[in-house]
């Protein structure tokens, strides 16, 4: 099976601090990959670096093969690359139409109508909200809002920072849920960021831990599911 | 009524800090008396006014707002967005009309003339700091460029008014994009600091390069716009207006003249802005001052996206100055100093930055009032102070704050006034 994205001994700075540590992940087509790990681990710099900032300072990222370290961010999405960032980052003062707007002008408006009914069809509430500001959408709409909005570029990767950031346990089950559609109906592979690691777990096919900028722990979802070690550090209560 | 106690008690504080205040301000005056020395004199009566006024006006305040109706939903910007429709024709139609009203003296069309070129000035700001969210604080390098731009041009090639035009335009944007490139990275404050330097370096270089520009002297003897070609002249005769038309010359023509030139640039920027808005360039400057790193990961060239909004405001700045030159015949340094930039950006404030209509309500509050007022002498500067922070203390986010999609497909726009809309991305 190709990998649609594979970082090769990535190493990220924030001037001189060190943020990523060798960190090597791979991404397969069609499948769901979580990386978990705590506040400040790094997630959201690995994020930040396939998206070109910071630019990896050692290392490779390569996506379908093609080395893409060095291009800047706005090619890079040019390519089939979409982002959820952390903290959903919705235009507020633009209405939700807008903001879907937004998200398609990488790809020229293609196939806008026909996507946006798709969107319509995985986030019912969207359709509801057209008009309205994006800023006045509740904390769930506005992470549906910025899924939706990063899918109407028709990516081949996702890449979707802590949809489940301070959301209702209820909402999360949700979006988690339309995450697990979307790659079963479309095939969309997703690389996806969380700290609420048992729900993403169960939704990898595959996964990592990542520890000060340092992968520990790779496997299965339900792998790293099932080790003490994950239960004790992610998994509330640990049982 | 313990309320009414704790009010009084509230004002009567206010009021002694009234006297600490004004105690050597309006209590105290210096004379001179017949020997010709300094004395000073009290002014018991005059002081306990003024004590006495803002004891009753806090006192009135606190019971007003304790006794007021509950406020209701519909802001300002919203009952505006909903006559505005009405609103922006009628100002439209008055602007056209107004050269034309018999009887008007010179000086209202004069007045008409400056405060259309603010209007202008606010428009192409408005593209920079209203749509695109960068503040420019040396947008008056722009205008200094235009003006210039044509005076030299003019005078080396002896070009007219609407060669000329053009040639500033784009000159200025060029130079709009040589402030860009190095502020790329730049943000709020920082990017206020480096474009309030910008304008002061261009006018710095302005008065020193004397060779060049005449210095503090200035330049004169730029050439007026003509009317295709017919020039506007008190003598008449062949080649000019009122010679070709067999019309007494009379100097309102002129005026009249140069007022429609500048409501036609004017209005040109404001539809190329309404334009630009609804393209993905346009809806890119929004995204981009609602949120950079979101416009990154979708995608979103910032850096041409920054670029093309410093240069198109800067075009229109150009144009402006170009105007201004033609008009005065004669520039100099002294008409690009900082205070123009802070007018022109406290008019794109003032309406509700992002508002088109907002900035013609400020232009006119910013430069019609205290021109309206100049009767009332020192007082006038006062006057326009004080209104200028009443106005902000009630519409503390601009005349027109409320944002209308650029795009309706199916369903009527919700506008929501900028009192419900959080302040961040809540």
């Amino acid at each position: 099976m190709s990998n649609v994205l594979e970082l090769q001994n990535v190493s990220s700075f924030y001037g001189p601090i060190q943020a990523l540590r060798d960190v090597s992940i791979e991404v397969p087509e069609h499948e769901i990959v979580t990386l978990i790990g705590a506040n400040g681990a790094g997630k959201s710099t690995l994020m930040m670096t396939i998206f070109g900032q910071p630019k990896a300072k050692t290392g490779r990222v390569l996506y379908y093969g093609e080395d893409i370290t060095g291009l800047p961010s706005y090619q890079i999405a040019r390519k089939g690359i979409a982002q959820s960032p952390e903290g959903r980052r919705i235009f507020p003062r633009m209405s939700v139409e807008e903001n879907l707007l937004m998200g398609a002008q990488v790809v020229n408006y293609e196939d806008y109508d026909s996507n946006l009914k798709k969107m319509f069809k995985l986030f019912p509430r969207l359709e509801e909200r057209f008009a309205q500001r994006a800023g006045t959408l509740s904390g769930g709409e506005q992470q549906m809002l910025a899924i939706a909005r990063a899918l109407m570029s028709k990516p081949k990767l996702l890449l979707l920072d802590e949809p489940s950031l301070g959301l209702a346990p209820l909402v999360i089950k949700q979006i988690f849920g339309a995450i697990r559609d979307l790659n079963r109906e479309t095939g969309l592979t997703v690389l996806l960021v969380e700290q609420n690691a048992n729900q993403a777990l169960r939704l990898a096919s595959r996964a990592y831990v990542l520890v000060n900028g340092v992968l520990t722990m790779q496997g299965t979802g339900a792998e790293l599911l099932a080790k003490p070690e994950i239960k004790a550090a992610y998994l509330e209560g640990g049982h | 009524m313990s309320g009414l106690l704790d009010d009084l008690k509230d004002s009567a504080s206010v009021g002694f800090f009234a006297l600490l205040i004004f105690g050597p301000f309006i209590g105290l005056r210096l004379t001179d008396n017949d020997a010709g020395n300094l004395g000073i004199a009290t002014r018991p009566e005059a002081l306990a006014l003024a004590v006495i006024a803002v004891f009753a006006a806090r006192l009135l305040l606190l019971t007003w707002s304790r006794y007021r109706p509950a406020k209701t939903t519909t802001s300002l910007g919203t009952q505006v967005q909903k006559t505005g429709k009405f609103i922006a024709p009628a100002l439209l139609v008055f602007a056209v009309v107004m050269p034309l009203l018999p009887g008007l003296p010179n000086a209202y069309i004069d007045l008409g003339v400056l405060i259309m070129t603010y209007v202008m000035l606010g428009w192409g700001l408005n593209i920079v700091v209203g749509l695109a969210g960068l503040l420019d604080l040396g947008y008056v390098a722009f205008y200094a460029v235009g003006a210039y731009s044509f005076a030299l041009i003019s005078a080396q090639f002896g070009l007219g008014f609407w060669e000329c035009l053009p040639i500033a335009g784009i000159l200025a944007a060029f130079w709009g994009m040589c402030l860009g490139f190095p502020v790329l990275r730049l943000r709020g404050d920082y990017l206020a600091i480096v474009t309030l330097a910008f304008g002061e370096i261009i006018r710095l270089v302005i008065t020193n390069w004397v060779s060049l520009t005449g210095g503090p002297n200035g330049l004169l003897g730029m050439p007026e716009p003509t009317f295709f070609g017919l020039r506007f002249s008190m003598a008449g005769g062949p080649g000019t207006f009122a010679g070709f038309f067999g019309i007494t010359p009379a100097p309102w023509q002129r005026d009249a003249f140069l007022y429609y030139v500048i409501l036609g640039l004017a209005l040109l920027t404001n539809w190329v802005t309404l334009r630009l808005r609804k393209q993905p360039l346009g809806r890119a400057w929004e995204a981009l001052r609602e949120d950079e790193i979101a416009c990154r990961s979708l995608g979103i060239n910032v850096r041409n996206t920054k670029l093309t909004a410093f240069a198109i405001g800067a075009f229109f700045g150009g144009f402006a100055g170009c105007f201004f030159a033609a008009r005065q015949s004669f520039i100099s340094p002294d008409s690009f100093t900082f205070i123009e930039s802070a007018t022109v950006l406290a008019i794109v404030v003032l309406g509700g930055a992002g508002s088109q209509l907002g900035v013609v309500l400020a232009a006119c509050v910013m430069i019609g009032v205290p021109q309206m007022l100049q009767s009332l002498q020192i007082y006038r500067m006062l006057i326009f102070g004080i209104a200028l922070v009443l106005i902000m203390v009630v519409r503390p986010r601009g005349f027109i704050s409320t944002r209308r999609p650029t795009v309706l497909l199916g369903k009527k726009p919700v506008a929501i006034g900028a009192e419900l809309r959080a302040e961040g991305r809540g």
